[in-house]
């Protein structure tokens, strides 16, 4: 297998080329809620991604984290063109992906692919492995010719890791991380600049993760691939990423690099995030200083005014219910060249232990 | 029965229909790519599809052999009933009626003194036409429709539940009195017709949720995701996935649709003499059940034998083709 792309450094050091291969511009999905059956009126809206941006750039890992219902797989569907975006652009190489259809559409497609959360049912469990494997030449005939499509399976096999023996096999008769690398597989198949990858392995055991993950920085190294690795798992997540998205009720509030997310957090809610991951060492685990959030993730079709994190933030003050913080680098960080100075969306974006802006009553 | 291994041979992959075609065609040609296999067919080696699968192991299975020779005896009998009753099911000697059997008549006679074995016999290319064509249209057209309203939902889904709730809403012996006793012809293909007319609502509804269900499922988004069209994954994806259930419903539909034929027939609408019916002689003959058992142990068994061996086809079917019981 080729790729056209030349296989990008993977060593953690943001990758040479800056041309963005996929920029998201003020994406929004809103779901509207209805009432009435017969006369049919809109009572209000989920919002359920509302004003994203961000830009992947070739052979990068973007990833983006955020609770369960913040957005992300609405974000990945949106990408994958599944749903049509309410407004905002998704632009592959320049080109509004979301105003396609049809054949063009289909060309699109084959450069951007998917693998799914739950193997369980991403897989047809009707289907053998080598048709699941195979359905991507049969959709785009012209990437394998028919007679070389046998081989290319079980050369996709081979790649990810499982004996090409497997092809008569019935999705059932693997595990959820034999599963997980068929679903690679297929993504893999017609040779995508990008994947994207919502919550790619979630629904797997911590050992069957690593596996996994060190298959996917594999294949990115060898393939050049771009992906948008969706996860709950912040640690997963840092492990795969060079630049992390984190996300909050349909909004992007804190985008940076690993080491500006994970070290140089100014945003309160990531802030929050990271002082929930677990610690493997019960002796630190004393002096941990946990930010622990009340209340639930307000519902998304009754966003709070100005800033939506407000409801739930230790630092929320009267302004943030009027004025609604953009993603941008922060003030007091703006002319510093510090690792805090990377795009976050608060109004008192401070890093934790450092005085400024962080005298909020904590709550 | 053939070797297991013979499912390998190419006539045997290149030969089933559908969906298997496209990638047992790339496997026959990729075979000669792999050297040194010899003669000896390796499970691994050449991609197989659900409906190959299944055919092979359908062949291995008591079951679907039995009930499959059971219903070519009967669709033979009912091509070529002289082949067994050489005899007129039309030819009537009132003087034995309801007599028991006798030499040469071995299940007796009916209340007008008609051989009951000849008009089994005979009987049996009007049941099964009306049971065999009424299923058939009531589950291509409700699985259709159904497939259809399921899949793409919207108004057309609101269209086709309205428009089955419409039919749902008709009962079926009044129905068939005022539709049936319009229809002059003497054929089977009015009975037919209705009872498609009145069945297919039933399919949908089951086709409909079962294609909801199979609609929801990741898989599907994966094959949109690759760019598939609509017919590719109803026909791929879907199909597979909620056929089970429209097959149990279809099945056992049948055998009452042979019997809602006998009970037209009873009331003067369905097939009318001199057609020869399972379903007339079941209904004159349980008004005498207590004189004369024989005549309607005969039709009714062979009413019976009919509509297990379509059950038991329907049920092997089903399960050939979900692997996880393999």
């Amino acid at each position: 297998m080729s790729h056209p792309t030349p296989a990008p450094q993977v060593d953690g050091s943001p990758p040479p080329s800056h041309e963005p291969v996929l920029e998201v511009r003020g994406l929004v999905k809103h779901f509207p809620l209805t009432q009435g059956i017969v006369f049919r009126r809109q009572i209000g809206a989920v919002k359920a991604v509302d004003g994203v941006d961000f830009r992947l750039h070739r052979g990068e890992t973007l990833g983006i984290v955020g609770e369960s219902g913040c957005g992300k797989s609405t974000v990945a569907r949106l990408l994958m063109n599944l749903e049509r975006p309410t407004a905002g652009q998704v632009l592959y190489k320049g080109e509004d992906i979301t105003r396609l259809s049809g054949r063009a559409l289909k060309a699109v497609r084959r450069n951007i692919q998917m693998v799914f959360q739950d193997p369980y049912t991403s897989l047809n469990p009707r289907m053998t492995v080598g048709d699941i494997i195979g359905e991507p030449f049969e959709i785009h005939p012209e990437v394998a010719p028919k007679g070389d499509r046998a081989r290319r399976v079980r050369e996709l096999l081979d790649v990810v890791g499982l004996s090409p023996e497997y092809i008569n096999r019935y999705p059932h008769q693997f595990s959820g991380g034999q599963r997980q690398r068929i679903g690679i597989a297929r993504g893999l198949a017609l040779n995508p600049e990008i994947i994207i990858c919502d919550e790619p392995v979630s629904a797997l055991d911590v050992s069957v993760q690593a596996q996994v993950i060190n298959l996917m920085e594999r294949l990115q190294a060898e393939f050049g691939l771009a992906y948008l690795f969706i996860a709950h798992d912040l640690s997963v997540v840092r492990h795969i990423s060079d630049r992390v998205a984190v996300m909050y009720l349909g909004r992007v509030v804190e985008l940076g690099d690993d080491r500006e997310i994970y070290e140089h957090a100014t945003h309160p809610y990531t802030q929050a995030l990271l002082s929930a991951v677990p610690v493997p060492d019960p002796a630190a685990r004393a002096d941990r200083d946990r930010i622990i959030l009340t209340g639930d993730v307000p519902s998304p079709a009754a966003v709070p005014s100005g800033c939506r994190f407000r409801t739930r933030c230790f630092k929320a003050r009267d302004r943030c219910a009027r004025e609604e913080p953009l993603l941008t680098v922060p003030e007091p960080f703006r002319d510093r060249s510090t690792p805090a100075g990377h795009p976050s969306a608060c109004l008192f974006a401070a890093e934790r232990g450092t005085g400024e802006g962080n005298g909020a009553s904590s709550t | 029965m053939p070797e297991p291994s013979s499912a390998q041979n190419p006539g045997e992959a290149v030969g089933n229909a559908g969906a298997g075609g496209t990638m047992d065609l790339a496997a026959t040609e990729a075979e000669t790519l792999v050297p040194g296999r010899g003669g000896e067919p390796d499970p691994g080696d050449r991609p197989r599809s659900l409906w190959s699968d299944a055919w092979h192991d359908l062949r291995r299975n008591p079951v679907f052999v039995i009930s499959a020779l059971i219903i070519v005896f009967l669709v033979v009998i009912a091509i070529w009933p002289q082949s067994i009753a050489s005899g007129n099911p039309l030819a009537c000697d009132i003087n034995k009626s309801q007599d028991g059997p006798a030499p040469g008549h071995p299940f007796g006679y009916d209340t007008q003194g008609c051989d009951v074995y000849t008009r089994t016999v005979h009987g049996a290319r009007a049941s099964i036409t009306v049971g065999v064509c009424a299923t058939a249209g009531a589950a291509l057209l409700g699985g259709l429709l159904g497939a259809l309203a399921g899949f793409f939902g919207g108004w057309w889904d609101a269209l086709l539940s309205r428009i089955s709730d419409v039919f749902f809403g008709i009962p079926i012996i009044l129905g068939g009195l005022v539709f049936l006793s319009v229809v002059t012809s003497t054929t089977v293909w009015p009975v037919v017709g209705f009872i498609v007319l009145l069945g297919w609502p039933q399919i949908a509804r089951i086709a409909r949720g079962s294609v909801l269900t199979a609609k929801q499922n990741d898989y599907v988004l994966a094959a949109r995701a690759l760019g598939a069209g609509s017919t590719r994954i109803l026909l791929r994806h879907i199909l597979p996935n909620a056929v089970a259930p429209v097959i149990v419903v279809a099945t056992i539909a049948l055998g009452t649709y042979i019997s809602l034929e006998a009970t037209l027939s009873f009331l003067g609408v369905g097939l009318r003499p001199p057609t020869v019916s399972w379903g007339i002689d079941i209904s004159s003959a349980s008004t005498q059940i207590r004189d004369a058992p024989h005549m309607l142990l005969w039709p009714a068994g062979a009413l019976s034998v009919t509509v297990l061996a379509f059950i038991m086809l329907g049920d092997a079917v089903r399960d050939a083709l979900d692997p996880k019981l393999r």
